[in-house]
């Protein structure tokens, strides 16, 4: 019955639908054969890349989460994992790469330098990957060993099978807008304050 | 271990004056000499038979944290068939334009040294074939990172830091040769190869 509602308003797509038994059933398939084949694209840029090495190694395997092939082609990918601190200077880099994934993408920010710019509260510094991209899952550790970063993924799965097909919002590009940034600068600014042991840091100025 | 290297003795003869002082630190000759004559000091203890210091390990500064000392130019010389090493410093007026010679034209390895130095303490270096940034982008605003009276975070907000960031567009500031096309040049159009020459360095919107 949704599906002859839409087809007479036009809608003639997925997406376009309200939810029913049939896309339900439909978003359980989907969402399942996506977990199960998850193309990682590494963006190691510290000794968090080095644990993720070790993860899809071996002895941790990430290919036993369908994640056998690494995608360094971004046009290729469905989940960035920014492993390591990210300097101001890779924004534009990341922000590239980003927008160079098709959709559907998710990212995992690895490390407490990714996520929250970590020991590096400075001038260089990005605080948090999250004032650049979209970011679905922290892992949190100084490294992550390979446990916590597998855990991590797990998760990512689990949020992919909560996904809904009629959700239109999921599948949205959320691009650097006018003013040049991906969220408000008050956002940015407040996620960026010290915090911990960093007000404690002594500084010059 | 406090005896000085016989470098000293032969630099005193030589210059006199221009020579200001020297110490041994842990067995290391350290020569002081006047800013203005160092690239002919530089120049002999690189030529002179006695001398051949032929290899340029490091150019760096020092910015000490009393405000009232001047800042130090390094210049840290290995002779690879002596198997000697000096250490020359410069002492330039904070006061003053921070000015001191290229000795690109001594030593090519000195090239990078010295953009690393005008990039951190702004130094300009007199007759440097290609003075800009290098590890900070082309179009930072924010000053000198490694001077004493810069802030640990930088002069700008966060969400300022990441809006420029976003708008540096990286790979307009690589030369072709950096960008390993170089062999590809004499085949550019000549409008391209002029802006190429000169920098298509992007600016900060």
């Amino acid at each position: 019955m949704g599906l002859t509602t839409a087809a007479a308003s036009n809608q003639a797509t997925i997406s376009g639908q309200s939810p029913n038994w049939v896309t339900a059933r439909l978003s359980d398939l989907i969402n399942w054969s996506r977990t199960r084949s998850l193309w990682p694209m590494p963006f190691g840029t510290a000794c968090c890349a080095i644990e993720f090495m070790a993860t899809a190694a071996s002895r941790y395997d990430l290919a036993r989460f369908g994640m056998e092939r690494q995608a360094f082609s971004p046009r290729q990918a469905d989940v960035l994992i920014c492993a390591g601190r990210l300097p101001f200077k890779l924004a534009p880099v990341i922000r590239r790469v980003w927008d160079q994934m098709p959709q559907p993408k998710w990212s995992i920010s690895m490390g407490a330098c990714a996520s929250s710019g970590g020991i590096f509260d400075n001038y260089a510094m990005v605080q948090g990957i999250d004032t650049i991209i979209p970011v679905d899952v922290y892992v949190p550790g100084c490294p992550p060993r390979p446990e916590g970063l597998l855990y991590g993924i797990l998760l990512l799965q689990k949020k992919i099978m909560g996904e809904s097909l009629t959700d239109q919002q999921l599948r949205v590009e959320r691009t650097v807008g006018p003013d040049g940034l991906f969220l408000p600068p008050s956002y940015i600014d407040e996620v960026s304050e010290p915090f911990g042991n960093s007000i404690h840091q002594t500084r010059s100025a | 271990m406090s005896v000085p290297s016989s470098s000293v003795a032969a630099l005193r003869e030589r210059f006199g004056d221009a020579i200001l002082r020297h110490a041994v630190l842990s067995g290391d000759s350290i020569v002081y000499v006047q800013p203005d004559r160092s690239h002919e000091i530089l120049a002999w203890l690189r030529d002179d038979p006695g001398q051949r210091f032929d290899y340029l390990t490091d150019v760096t500064a020092v910015e000490y944290r009393d405000a009232e000392r001047p800042l130090e130019i390094v210049w840290q010389l290995r002779s690879l068939d002596r198997k000697a090493d000096l250490r020359v410093k410069a002492e330039l007026d904070k006061a003053a334009p921070l000015e001191v010679d290229t000795v690109c034209d001594l030593w090519k390895g000195a090239n990078w040294l010295e953009r690393e130095v005008f990039d951190m303490f702004g130094v300009q270096f007199r007759g440097h074939p290609d003075l800009r940034r290098i590890l900070m982008w082309e179009t930072y605003s924010e000053g000198y990172p490694l001077r004493k009276d810069f802030p640990l975070r930088g002069h700008l907000s966060r969400a300022e830091q990441t809006r420029q960031a976003l708008a540096a567009n990286p790979e307009a500031h690589y030369s072709l040769e950096e960008l390993s096309i170089a062999e590809a040049f004499h085949e550019l159009p000549d409008d391209v190869r002029e802006r190429l020459r000169h920098g298509d360095r992007g600016k900060v919107r």
